[in-house]
């Protein structure tokens, strides 16, 4: 008797042991892979705020000593930074508004009213989210010159005020989840379809338009390929092609190099972490890659 | 009767309404400059001076341009080594995310951050982690006796050294691979415990058929984003050494912007486009033998 409540208590003792091994080798393999994840970030934070005699050391040292934080005025000193900083905030802001307006609006009307012709235009418009955008990029370009709109801010942000397919299809989605007798009510009541959009169903939507929103804000803040095709006064430029040029200027200095990319890395970081929520909700949904 | 055609009607006209810029943006900025492109893709137009019709010659040309060939091989290296391994890193690492640990959240983070550093500032910082004196990772591999490679300028290490820098950024793809994870209804596990099947198996039987269309669905989404690379071998090599990261996307750019052969790049363009739908289609294709919606 005895023995049998001894087999038993051992062979669950072995169970929890065996348990919380396993738990302890999962933590250690996260941390593990996490470190490697975040060590590259942690190097360019270091880095620029290194002098460069310690940059070269070896063995490297993690923490700078003393801490020098001239890299960044520094960097301001060599190239408007600020500028740039500007430029791609009014590019960014203009495209946000300009995507989640237009998006939405198009977004309703493929979920909420019928005509002939929509099942065909919807497949058309979602056919276009398969097309590689090299596709298109040439004859736009031609396109964009012929406007006289070279060099100026319209080719990154006019676009942006007629829909973007894939958020079209996610906040479609998000508007068919909302049940009818809400805007049946406000049908009754002589709302028109404009009104109806605007009063009932857009704060209904909030959640998925800062989704489109901030995914919108990465996308154009981290745009290199657009500004770099269309603008080429320096005046112009964006962090992205600003960051470009100016890693051609300072090709060695990589305190002064690692110091304007956490500038352009931090505004992302930072609203990254106001908005995690909103970030994961839209990868899942729209299974979006980066 | 009248009335309600007519109320068909007024809703008709209020969709296209609603609808009416995307119409719009899809007749000026996609659908348009997409048949222009293939209309472009059978001249010889360069930007300046007139267009002139020169049949399938731009084609002919291409497949013998021996850095077309060189493009091509370069991007299906970079498809192939990174699209499999991104996939087996996410699933990896969110099957351990999975397992009700703690601290999830601070995990999904930390794998997730990487991916949202834009890609101008990571190709930096990349230049400067790979660089074969100072760099940290050939710093790194000295410490395990390793005498790192000269990366990014080597021949032969530097697609291997792009394709690292892109697995640092799979932080999307991983929290995909979690979301369909959590959607692994929790009774299939349960009943294969009691039926004494070990974790082993119910893993091989269980997660991974049930894993299946979110396999899919990011091996075609992969294999897409494949073939566009660019920012990171603009920046850090433009193509360089020796050709060994002219990525597709890369040359077609150079053919277009640096060559002004417009006409050229708009038939690369679609032939890329080909491959792509023939390498998807043949995705779906393949997928009912393994792919398992439950």
């Amino acid at each position: 008797m005895v023995e049998q409540v001894d087999a038993a208590l051992s062979m669950k003792r072995k169970r929890r042991v065996r348990k919380l091994t396993q738990s302890v080798l999962r933590h250690v393999i996260l941390c593990a892979v996490g470190l490697l994840f975040l060590l590259p970030l942690v190097w360019m934070i270091s880095t620029s705020l290194k002098a460069n005699r310690q940059i070269f050391a070896f063995p490297p040292e993690w923490i700078p000593n003393p801490v020098i934080w001239l890299n960044y005025p520094d960097v301001f000193d060599y190239a408007p930074f600020l500028l740039y900083f500007r430029n791609t905030v009014f590019i960014v802001g203009t495209c946000v508004v300009g995507v989640t307006m237009s998006s939405s609006l198009v977004a309703y009307g493929f979920a909420r009213l019928s005509a002939p012709g929509k099942n065909i235009l919807f497949m058309l418009m979602l056919s276009t989210m398969m097309l590689p955008y090299m596709v298109w990029m040439i004859p736009l370009y031609v396109l964009f010159t012929k406007f006289g709109w070279v060099d100026t801010f319209y080719p990154l942000t006019v676009p942006a005020f007629f829909g973007s397919p894939l958020y079209i299809f996610l906040l479609r989605q998000f508007f068919m989840g909302i049940p009818r007798e809400l805007e049946d009510a406000a049908t009754m009541d002589g709302c028109g379809y404009l009104r109806t959009y605007w009063q009932i169903m857009m704060p209904l939507v909030k959640p998925a338009l800062a989704t489109v929103a901030i995914f919108t804000f990465m996308a154009t803040w981290n745009d290199f390929l657009g500004p770099l095709l269309y603008l080429q006064s320096p005046e112009y430029y964006t962090v992205a092609v600003g960051l470009q040029v100016f890693l051609s200027a300072h090709s060695a200095d990589w305190g002064l190099l690692m110091a304007a990319s956490t500038m352009v890395v931090i505004p992302v970081i930072i609203v990254f972490f106001f908005a995690q929520k909103q970030f994961i909700r839209g990868i899942v949904l729209s299974g979006l890659k980066m | 009767m009248k009335r309600e055609s007519r109320l068909a009607k007024k809703e008709a006209l209020a969709f296209y309404g609603f609808i009416s810029p995307w119409i719009l943006g899809f007749i000026f900025f996609t659908g348009g400059p997409v048949l222009a492109s293939l209309y472009f893709s059978l001249t010889n137009y360069s930007i300046f001076g007139k267009a002139s019709f020169v049949g399938l010659s731009n084609f002919s040309t291409l497949f013998a341009d021996p850095l077309f060939r060189t493009s091509i091989y370069n991007t299906l290296y970079f498809a192939v080594l990174f699209v499999p391994l991104s996939i087996m890193l996410s699933f990896g690492l969110a099957l351990l995310l999975n397992q009700k640990v703690r601290g999830l959240a601070i995990y999904r983070t930390v794998y997730y951050l990487p991916s949202i550093v834009p890609a101008v500032a990571n190709s930096i910082l990349w230049l400067w982690l790979l660089n074969p004196q100072w760099g940290l990772i050939n710093i790194g591999l000295q410490y395990i006796g390793i005498d790192g490679p000269g990366w990014l300028t080597s021949e032969i290490w530097s697609k291997p050294a792009i394709i690292l820098m892109s697995l640092w950024g799979v932080g999307s793809t991983i929290i995909i691979y979690l979301a369909g994870l959590q959607g692994v209804p929790e009774q299939l596990y349960e009943a294969a415990e009691v039926d004494g099947a070990s974790s082993v198996r119910s893993f091989f039987n269980i997660t991974v058929p049930m894993m299946t269309p979110t396999i899919f669905f990011t091996s075609i989404t992969g294999i897409i984003g494949a073939f566009q690379v660019f920012t990171q071998a603009y920046i850090m090599t433009n193509g360089g050494p020796v050709d060994s990261t002219l990525f597709y996307a890369l040359y077609l750019f150079r053919n277009a912007f640096n060559y002004l052969k417009m006409g050229y790049a708009a038939a690369m363009a679609w032939i890329l486009f080909l491959i792509i739908l023939v390498l998807t289609l043949l995705q779906f294709k393949l997928a009912k033998r393994w792919v398992f919606y439950g």
